[in-house]
């Protein structure tokens, strides 16, 4: 476990440094209140609405589409560190897989999955 | 240091999956959910399969957690509006059934379990090859038909993105 | 440094899968690629049917061969090649009855035939893998894709509902199965079936109880999947809402591969500790049959009624799983065949008489059917016979061949229940046929239109029926010589 001692470290000093900030903030500043100050920021301009807004099904779509393409990059990581090996044969067959992929990559873009309509 | 480690994961991932369920904001369950994710990577490390616990932070606590909240922010759920229990008459049962199944997989797992075949990666082995090394060679040799079939699988659930969810086809 | 063996395996084995695969995505191709209005795609049903015809002459090309390939996770004998046959003749006879389907309730797009098909790979899959990982991810192939054609009628809200329910459903189920695996795996050491049949037959004796368990589990998963009472809530809701043509495909196809998968991984892997899963099987076939028959009674909605029956059904064939013996596989596979003919038929014909947005579905609808369509009416009387078992008709050859195997492994009562139930179920069959022809129209019958392609898949039916039950001695033959020679 005594390698993931960096990770640990880095953590703690991730955390402190949050910690610390909010913490001074906290204690020095100043507190004056108002309803401008307490609103939510929106690049300056004046909150419109709730941002509890219903999302259009479309940003689902896209999500699911990065999914798959996620998931095909998660094999493609295993097979370039054992590529050496694998030589040829695991060339083809990572062919093969990309190749059914690509198929589907242009069935998505063709049926118009990457419009945003 | 490792068991004790074990422990503080597994009682807060646990922990965090009692209160999504009970969490009544969808979007705070979201993110319990991805407190367990966390913490189930940590127990992969702890078992020394870092690439799984990679993916696991990358595709599940990353990539469909996004969806997730996707689909928490498409339907809108109100917070206020209570959920109202559509089937009461089915809670005392399913109740008693989760914790028949529970006490069960409990006493298995008290009772004298046999010892099953010792497997032929060891952990000296698998870290004198490296994990995901080795997890390519399985995978690209004995397993080459179902990681060919997944691709189709993937195929598929495009398919089934775009049926379901586009509007207009 | 390690050595990767490249392992040597025969690509002639998947061959079929392969077809499937590649006319799958030819047919997608080209209903993206080209622009053409939404009736004219005959094409595309056509080259399906093409598409699962060279996949069948492919499979059966390899009868009497029995070869482990992939490194010993998939096998390809007797019984894979009976179940893919089966596979193949269900998705065809439903590429049959939908074409025209589809184009009445305005679904007709190339990915239905694409599903269908990626959805028969997966079954494939389940009944030619000898490992459980195969099995898996056959199983989560043909559920996702099924899931997706059961929501295909986009805009209407009960198609949604059912395939939302069924795919959460679903998902827990296969939960269940994963969760199997994984402790069959923490028990055994392996995921490969042989090895772990040569695992626990070695251990002899001392039952593990993890091992218990991770079989408890896998019967949760599969019996989700074949509609066993008590995993059978989803079914008489997702059969209503699911596209007509797709119910039929449902109740057979996936029922049929969990069967595969379930025989196969019992009878090879848990062989030894048969004992121990026969009970639970027992008490599950004794529940889904009477359930089934009992609700069936009831139903007022034909799609309904047909869910029920399809429960009963699996009851059925679970009798033959808790059987145990060569005499209940090969009884289960030639039920199977059975089924797949008289329910795609039955199917076929609610399409048939069946208006744009599934109206007239009711049972009572089918009033004064026997004067008006003589011969519709007939071919619904003989699927409604064969399901009931009554001779000469496939469904009760297939019966007499189930309550057999039972009453040769001892199980003399479940064949009585059995029996019992087939009786309760004549009732709700041939109130059917009851109303056809003693009951007057309640509404004119407008005029029916009528493919060609449900014609033959309705005439095929028939004949299959039909002769299944006057000569099953042929096909009872391959059955039987397609129970597992790899154990």
């Amino acid at each position: 476990m005594i390698q993931y001692l960096p990770i640990l470290i880095l953590f703690i000093i991730a955390a402190g440094f949050a910690i610390t900030n909010i913490g001074l903030s906290a204690v020095l500043g100043r507190r004056k209140p108002t309803a401008e100050k307490l609103s939510p920021y929106e690049c300056g301009i004046d909150p419109v609405g709730t941002a509890r807004e219903r999302f259009s099904v479309k940003f689902y779509l896209i999500a699911m589409i990065f999914v798959i393409f996620d998931i095909e990059v998660v094999f493609l990581y295993p097979w370039a560190v054992a590529f050496k090996e694998l030589k040829l044969f695991g060339f083809i067959e990572m062919l093969i897989f990309v190749g059914i992929l690509l198929v589907c990559y242009l069935y998505i873009w063709k049926r118009g999955g990457l419009e945003w309509d | 240091m490792e068991a004790y480690l074990f422990y503080i994961m597994a009682a807060v991932s646990v922990t965090a999956a009692v209160y999504l369920v009970f969490e009544k904001n969808p979007v705070f369950s979201a993110l319990y959910l991805i407190q367990t994710m966390v913490c189930i990577a940590v127990l992969y490390i702890l078992l020394e399969a870092q690439f799984i616990a990679a993916v696991q932070i990358i595709v599940y606590a990353g990539a469909i957690m996004v969806l997730f909240l996707f689909v928490i922010m498409l339907l809108n759920l109100n917070i206020k509006e209570e959920t109202k229990n559509a089937l009461p008459f089915q809670k005392i049962p399913a109740i008693f059934m989760g914790i028949v199944l529970f006490t069960a997989i409990c006493a298995v797992i008290k009772s004298k379990l046999l010892q099953g075949k010792q497997g032929e990666y060891t952990t000296a082995y698998v870290n004198s090859v490296g994990n995901t090394k080795l997890i390519g060679n399985l995978l690209f040799t004995d397993y080459l038909l179902p990681f060919e079939i997944t691709s189709i699988l993937l195929f598929v659930a495009a398919i089934g993105a775009i049926m379901l969810a586009k509007r207009k086809l | 440094m390690t050595n990767v063996s490249i392992m040597t395996f025969n690509i002639l084995s998947i061959l079929p899968i392969l077809v499937l695969a590649g006319f799958g995505m030819i047919v997608l191709l080209i209903d993206v690629l080209t622009s053409r209005k939404l009736g004219e795609k005959n094409l595309l049903a056509y080259l399906s049917l093409l598409g699962i015809v060279v996949a069948a002459v492919l499979s059966r090309s390899s009868i009497g061969t029995a070869t482990f390939s992939f490194n010993e996770t998939f096998t390809i004998d007797n019984y894979s090649i009976f179940f893919n046959l089966i596979f193949l003749l269900s998705t065809g006879l439903t590429i049959l009855i939908s074409h025209n389907y589809i184009k009445r309730e305005e679904i007709n797009y190339g990915e239905y035939y694409a599903l269908l098909m990626f959805s028969t790979i997966g079954m494939m899959l389940m009944a030619s893998g000898a490992d459980l990982l195969n099995i898996y991810i056959g199983l989560e192939v043909m559920s996702i894709s099924i899931y997706i054609l059961t929501g295909f009628k986009r805009s209407k809200l009960i198609s949604n509902e059912a395939s939302l329910k069924y795919f959460l459903l679903g998902a827990f189920a296969t939960g269940f199965l994963l969760y199997g695996i994984a402790l069959i795996y923490g028990s055994t050491g392996t995921i490969n079936l042989r090895q772990i049949a040569c695992f626990i037959a070695g251990r002899g004796g001392g039952l593990d109880p993890l091992l218990i368990l991770g079989m408890g589990l896998i019967i949760v998963g599969l019996g989700f999947k074949v509609a066993s009472v008590p995993f059978h809530a989803w079914v008489p809701d997702v059969y209503e809402g699911a596209p007509t043509a797709i119910t039929a495909f449902m109740s057979v196809g996936p029922k049929a591969a969990g069967f595969a998968a379930f025989l196969r991984i019992f009878m090879t892997s848990f062989a030894y500790t048969h004992h121990e899963w026969q009970k639970i099987i027992y008490i599950l076939a004794v529940l889904t049959m009477t359930t089934g028959n009992v609700v069936a009674i009831a139903q007022t909605n034909i799609k309904r009624m047909l869910a029920y029956s399809s429960i009963a059904h699996a009851g059925y064939l679970l009798i033959a799983l808790v059987s145990a013996n060569n005499m209940g596989v090969s009884g289960t596979l030639f039920y199977i065949l059975a089924y797949i003919f008289m329910n795609i038929g039955a199917f076929a014909i609610v399409i048939v008489l069946s208006r744009k947005g599934d109206e007239f579905i009711q049972i009572n609808d089918y009033a004064g059917l026997g004067f008006k369509h003589p011969l519709l009416a007939i071919a619904m009387t003989l699927f409604m016979l064969s399901m009931a078992g009554v001779p000469p008709m496939a469904g009760f050859v297939g019966k007499f061949y189930i309550f057999s195997a039972a009453i040769k492994s001892g199980y003399v009562g479940l064949a009585v229940i059995g029996v019992i139930n087939s009786v309760i179920s004549v009732y709700y069959y041939l109130r059917i046929t009851v109303i056809m022809y003693m009951k007057e129209p309640a509404r004119e019958f407008s005029p029916l239109t009528i493919s060609p392609l449900i014609v033959a898949a309705i005439v095929i039916s028939v004949v299959g029926t039909l002769q299944l039950g006057i000569f099953p001695s042929k096909v009872m033959e391959i059955a039987q010589r397609s129970i597992f020679t790899l154990k």
